[in-house]
């Protein structure tokens, strides 16, 4: 994993540390040997154990990058070619309220726009970035199939939907 | 047309996911029913129901069981698209969080009509981590009964299905990204051929359906060809779940026998445009459907009549767009979309799509050169077919269509550096749009 461009504002963050080695705990390790028995070879439990381990440690770090390709018999380009792939794989550590606001067209026409600049004011954070209390990271994603229910915002698993401002403040102050 | 409850008659039941509820409503029955009868004969019923599947293509189910080759040296699989991930679209998701045994006992169905391996599964798009859980619970009920696992009912059909978890990638509902997903690849499309009803997943030959196709199966069987023909008109068949979403007062899924009048639709049943503003636009078929103007939405919805019109049903996905939103941004947001979700596979498709998101964008706040209309045109004929899957074809549905049927409004843009002035802004043009 040494050849990163130079220029790639990510690649301090991509080398793994050998001091920080990960392994599964025993439930998750119970898990991932389930996992093992669904799939027809080792290769195709490779989105459910990254899950694994995203709901284990909240991201996928470098070193879960090279942990998963030991555990699947897969170099860590492979892994980490998959990982970078999915939308939905954090490859930074995100807040304990990760805030996804769907601004895809039927969410736009009912305004979910305002959801997403309100958010970014209150909290005062970039898009895609991270409160500097931890707490809350705001982001814009795509459609999240939930169009009737316009707009709607993904709170860490759940859907908050038929939402608008004054809901979202609402649903702010229960998420501390 | 009247509204009906045929594939949501157990949705309003309450504790509707339990199997209890669903063997009560007369549930698995046509489970039973199939496994005395022959694998050809159950895939001759669903071929004379003329069932169409219900994800965007319109393919029969039939004809694609049927072209499994028998005897296939390595072993037939199944595999759901639950990936429901087209804006405008969420009827699926419906399906799976108030009603998963139909959808099991659809795929237990199909499953043996196919010849499937013991194991198959159901690929959910990863955000739908409810349905998920709804669906792993709904197994195990399964399961415990004896509908799931091995010898089914003393059929000695041996059959289960795992739920996989998608990661976010729009492209992995087309049938070849699902495959690879589901093989723990990036989710690139293959080049076709080979079908995968001939190589598929795990080199195997493989029938990917809809979650809505799945669901009607056991219908056709409890119920016969014929009643399902009774519903929709000759080649386009059966109940429809239409998805109606955007600036209407009633959004929502709404069920009626396939072809049901897209204007009666928007006006009787989803009671109208919001605020009572003006219809200004009509997406038929989630965001890759070209879009139709006022005058052209009196037709019905079925797979032969929107082609016939120049666009297509695709998921049934309905976006109404009022005279408050500027064609330019709301094209803009669709195209954005499908930069994001560009596998990045194809160059046409990978590059194009950037491309027109950028064109949009600077139309949008002012800044579009005179020949920017053509040139959108021009470029979307550089994308159109030149890619390996359909998300190129997508990506070019809206902008081709609003450029013809908006090109006023692209030149007042253009001419004025502003949008119509009956239009509102629905986002701020100074927030920083994130990278992807």
């Amino acid at each position: 994993m040494a050849d990163l461009h130079p220029d790639n504002p990510y690649a301090p963050d991509r080398f793994p540390d050998p001091k920080k080695a990960v392994e599964f705990p025993p439930e998750a390790k119970k898990r991932f040997d389930y996992i093992l028995t669904r799939y027809p070879n080792k290769e195709a439990c490779l989105l459910p154990t990254l899950h694994l381990v995203q709901e284990t440690w909240g991201w996928i770090s470098p070193e879960a990058v090279l942990y998963v390709g030991t555990l699947l018999n897969l170099s860590p380009a492979t892994v980490f070619g998959v990982v970078s792939f999915y939308n939905m794989y954090n490859q930074k550590p995100v807040g304990k309220y990760h805030l996804q606001v769907c601004t895809n067209l039927s969410c736009m026409v009912r305004r979910a726009y305002d959801i997403y600049d309100h958010l970014c004011d209150k909290l005062d954070v970039h898009p895609g970035a991270t409160t500097k209390d931890g707490l809350y990271t705001v982001v814009e994603v795509e459609c999240l199939g939930s169009c009737g229910t316009a707009p709607v915002v993904q709170v860490n698993n759940d859907y908050h939907e038929n939402m608008d401002v004054t809901k979202i403040d609402a649903l702010l102050g229960e998420l501390k | 047309m009247e509204q009906i409850k045929i594939l949501t008659a157990n949705i309003d039941k309450p504790n509707s996911t339990s199997i209890d509820v669903y063997i009560d409503g007369g549930g698995y029955k046509a489970a039973e029913k199939a496994l005395k009868m022959k694998p050809e004969e159950v895939t001759q019923v669903v071929k004379d129901s003329e069932l169409r599947g219900r994800g965007g293509a319109g393919f029969p189910t039939g004809a694609k069981w049927s072209f499994v080759p028998k005897n296939a040296p390595k072993p037939t699989w199944l595999l759901c698209n639950a990936d429901e991930s087209e804006p405008g679209t969420f009827k699926d998701r419906v399906l799976m969080e108030k009603d998963p045994h139909l959808l099991i006992e659809g795929m237990i169905i199909s499953g043996y009509a196919i010849g499937s391996n013991p194991m198959s599964y159901i690929y959910i798009r990863g955000e739908f981590h409810y349905g998920s859980v709804v669906l792993e619970k709904a197994l195990d009920e399964a399961r415990a009964k004896g509908y799931l696992g091995k010898n089914i009912l003393g059929s000695g059909f041996d059959f289960d299905i795992t739920v996989a978890r998608g990661a976010g990638a729009y492209i992995c509902g087309e049938e070849t990204g699902l495959i690879e997903s589901v093989e723990g690849h990036r989710g690139q499309p293959r080049v076709k051929p080979p079908f995968p009803a001939v190589i598929g997943v795990f080199g195997g030959p493989t029938v990917v359906n809809n979650v809505e196709t799945l669901a009607c199966v056991p219908l056709i069987i409890n119920n016969g060809a014929d009643w399902f023909k009774s519903f929709g008109t000759p080649k386009n068949t059966g109940p429809k779940l239409y998805c109606v979403s955007g600036s209407v007062r009633k959004p929502g899924v709404y069920e009626f026998p396939m072809g049901v009048n897209l204007k009666e639709l928007i006006y009787e049943h989803c009671g109208g445009i919001l605020g009572d503003r003006k219809l200004k636009a009509v997406i038929p078929g989630g965001a890759s459907a070209p879009m139709f103007t006022p005058d052209e939405i009196d037709l019905p919805l079925n797979f032969d009549a929107i082609q016939k019109a120049g666009s297509m049903l695709g998921s049934a996905g309905i976006i109404v767009l009022d005279d408050s939103v500027c064609i330019v941004d709301a094209v803009w947001r669709l195209s954005k979309f499908f930069a994001h979700e560009s596998c990045g596979q194809c160059t046409p498709c990978r590059e194009g799509t950037n491309w027109l998101e950028s064109v949009l964008d600077r139309i949008e706040r002012g800044e579009g050169r005179k020949q920017d209309a053509d040139l959108l045109l021009d470029m979307s004929d550089n994308i159109g077919g030149k890619s390996l899957c359909a998300l190129g074809d997508a990506a070019i549905g809206p902008v081709i269509s609003s450029v013809k049927k908006f090109r006023s409004e692209y030149l007042h843009h253009i001419e004025h550096k502003s949008c119509l002035p009956e239009t509102v802004r629905y986002r701020r043009l100074d927030r920083a749009v994130a990278a992807h």
